[in-house]
């Protein structure tokens, strides 16, 4: 992790979208920063507004029924205000992105070559088609495609799930950018190939400076890369600290039922696996003060308050959480048997 | 692709003996009326002047004798109308210049334009532009040929002296080729227009919402690559399959309606009058043509569908 100044700022970032139901309050107040070569993971189940925070800072969401608050900067461009012009120079230049479904994302029309060359040419006219092409092949090269000169002639419906998957991460680092979007770049995948593209993803991190979100629902697939963690629920963080202060000693109830429900090698398999109870809310109609509350066995009165999102645990300034719990509390509270869990998750099969 | 024209080939000539075959059935054998020779020695005429007629055209010979007979004089140009007696290829030949620069020029135009069209509402959906542009769909699809026409050779015909009221000048003279046909495209464009660009409308608005689109958007496309590169590409497939099929009926003869309203002497004015005089082998000539440029057209449209979605392989 680099000391220098931060990549990427995001302050106060809201983004709602009005609904004929009412107002979905789809990301609610997150911030973070991230640096140069930082691996930066944000967690959560399906909703919990990990997605559209991530197409936010692409200016993706934006549109006659968002609403879109909060700032986030990316070197002297601040990406919220920014206009569709400036965004369409930094999408895909300085910010890429790599989506959960390589089956749907690349058009099935073009070769994939054709693809490529498009983005790179899209920011850079002086670049000719042979050299763009002749990029292209390196790229493809680089994330280990076999044959990628040939490969370039061949169309989306020809390459399995995971080496499109490779294409788009190709595709994505065309025009080397400065931060990597990946949104649940392995959850359509195979687990073996889940590795490699995470291997991938490793190795381009060694390779460049560039900072990568990744997002996932994934425990397993933070566990093997990231350096950050935030935890997301119902639109809020909830929790922020370094991967192992989120995985040895992790503040909020939301976490804990997270850690616990993993499958792990080195549980007794006649146990059921635990699940967190509950639906998480949904986004029309927040639940009052901690979003988390209704599904929380340690909730009490304070709870009806929103937690401020800040450090509690005297020994880590960095490890922010959002719960009113104290400190040494939950340090007993999360122990289910010998390990961490929340302590009335419900057991499913396993 | 050389398989697939020589399949294609095959296919082809087993619809036409099957479609000449029926057509045959209904026209010629159970032509309403009875015997095809009692019609054409008229209302006085004697038994014996029947038998003569049936023996001379072959009215008594078995069915599929009649059958081969008709066939090959189609096929060797040698088939005449029982009613005026002219060759029934040459009749069709005269019409169909006529008929080919209304389709080709209307087909043309009504692609082109419910491109344009369709386009514009989808990406003003449910804003003011769609909404009227909606309605006029509507009024499109709905205008009878016969009403559209007459009121623009009336309006803008015979009051306003703005087009030509009726007929058609050959493509030597293209100057007033073009301006004798802008008012029959136009008639025959408007009900196409109205029915594709609704379609290519929803197909669009499925297409945004699909990932690809999504991906091209975050590499940095602007707004209007995105639409025409790969919006617009991928909404394509349907409207083309439907102007082929449409594109072949009007060429073979489907255009009645505005051919006759504005006088247009080709295929599909040829049709009505048979229809008209009971010309059965006339009628059994075109239907052979339409039947012809519907599965030619077929097959073009598939070789456009594998150049618009690879996945499509031709076979």
């Amino acid at each position: 992790m680099s000391a220098g100044a931060p990549l990427l700022e995001v302050d106060d970032l809201r983004v709602s979208f009005a609904t004929e139901d009412g107002l979905v309050r789809a990301v609610d107040g997150v911030s973070f920063t991230i640096s140069p070569g930082e691996v930066l993971a944000i967690v959560g189940e399906s909703g919990s507004g990990k997605s559209v925070m991530a197409m936010t800072l692409m200016g993706l969401t934006r549109g006659p029924n968002a609403r879109i608050a909060g700032r986030a900067t990316l070197g002297a461009v601040e990406l919220v205000s920014a206009s569709e012009r400036d965004l369409q120079r930094i999408r895909g230049a300085s910010i890429a992105m790599v989506f959960q479904d390589p089956m749907s994302s690349l058009n099935p029309v073009y070769r994939i070559g054709r693809q490529i060359v498009e983005q790179i040419r899209v920011h850079d006219r002086s670049v000719s088609k042979q050299e763009a092409s002749a990029r292209a092949v390196e790229l493809l090269a680089r994330v280990g495609i076999p044959h990628a000169e040939r490969r370039l002639q061949s169309y989306p419906h020809e390459f399995s799930g995971g080496m499109r998957q490779r294409v788009m991460i190709a595709m994505a680092l065309s025009c080397s950018p400065r931060l990597l979007i990946a949104d649940e770049p392995t959850t359509a995948l195979d687990v073996t190939v889940q590795a490699q593209i995470l291997e991938e993803l490793r190795v381009l991190r060694q390779q460049s400076d560039a900072g990568i979100i990744l997002i996932t629902h994934d425990l397993a697939v933070v566990a093997d890369i990231a350096d950050r963690v935030i935890v997301m629920y119902a639109g809020r963080v909830v929790e922020h600290g370094t991967l192992d202060e989120l995985f040895y000693d992790p503040q909020h109830p939301y976490t804990w039922g997270l850690l616990g429900s993993i499958t792990r090698v080195d549980r007794d398999t006649s146990t059921m696996l635990p699940a967190i109870p509950g639906m998480p809310p949904s986004l029309l109609r927040t639940p009052q003060g901690c979003h988390f509350r209704p599904r929380c066995p340690h909730a009490f009165a304070k709870c009806m308050d929103v937690p401020e999102l800040s450090a509690r645990a005297p020994d880590a300034p960095g490890h922010l959480d959002r719960c009113w719990l104290e400190v040494e509390q939950k340090r007993k509270l999360r122990v289910v048997g010998d390990q961490i869990g929340l302590a009335s998750s419900e057991p499913v099969i396993s | 692709m050389a398989r697939f024209l020589v399949r294609r080939l095959a296919v082809m000539v087993g619809m036409l003996f099957a479609i000449s075959l029926v057509t045959f059935l209904l026209f010629i054998v159970a032509l309403p009326g009875g015997n095809p020779a009692g019609m054409l020695a008229g209302r006085l005429a004697t038994p014996a002047e029947v038998h003569l007629i049936s023996v001379h055209y072959g009215f008594d010979k078995p069915i599929w004798v009649q059958y081969f007979r008709t066939m090959e004089h189609i096929f060797d140009g040698t088939s005449y109308s029982y009613q005026s007696g002219f060759n029934v290829l040459s009749e069709i030949e005269a019409g169909l210049p006529t008929t080919l620069s209304l389709a080709l020029g209307a087909g043309v135009i009504w692609f082109l334009t419910s491109i344009v069209v369709g386009t514009l509402a989808a990406i003003k959906a449910g804003r003011y532009t769609d909404r009227v542009l909606t309605v006029l769909s509507m009024i499109g699809v709905s205008m009878p040929v016969f009403f559209l026409g007459a009121i623009l050779i009336y309006y803008a015909g015979y009051k306003a002296s703005l087009i030509p009221i009726s007929g058609y000048v050959p493509l030597s003279n293209p100057a007033d080729w073009l301006w004798h046909l802008i008012a029959p495209w136009f008639t025959l464009s408007v009900l196409f227009i109205g029915i594709y660009s609704r379609i290519l409308r929803s197909t669009i608005l499925d297409t945004i919402n699909e990932d690809f689109v999504r991906t091209a958007r975050a590499k940095g496309l602007s707004q209007r690559q995105v639409l025409l590169r790969h919006i617009l590409r991928n909404s394509l497939v349907p409207i083309v399959s439907l102007w082929g099929l449409d594109l072949a009926q009007v060429i073979g003869g489907g255009a009645i309606l505005t051919e006759s309203v504005y006088s247009l002497h080709g295929v599909g004015y040829l049709a009505y009058q048979s229809v008209q005089h009971f010309d059965t082998v006339t009628l059994l000539s075109i239907v052979m043509l339409t039947a012809f440029c519907v599965v030619l057209l077929g097959a073009i449209v598939e070789v456009l569908y594998a150049f618009l979605d690879p996945r499509i392989r031709l076979q």
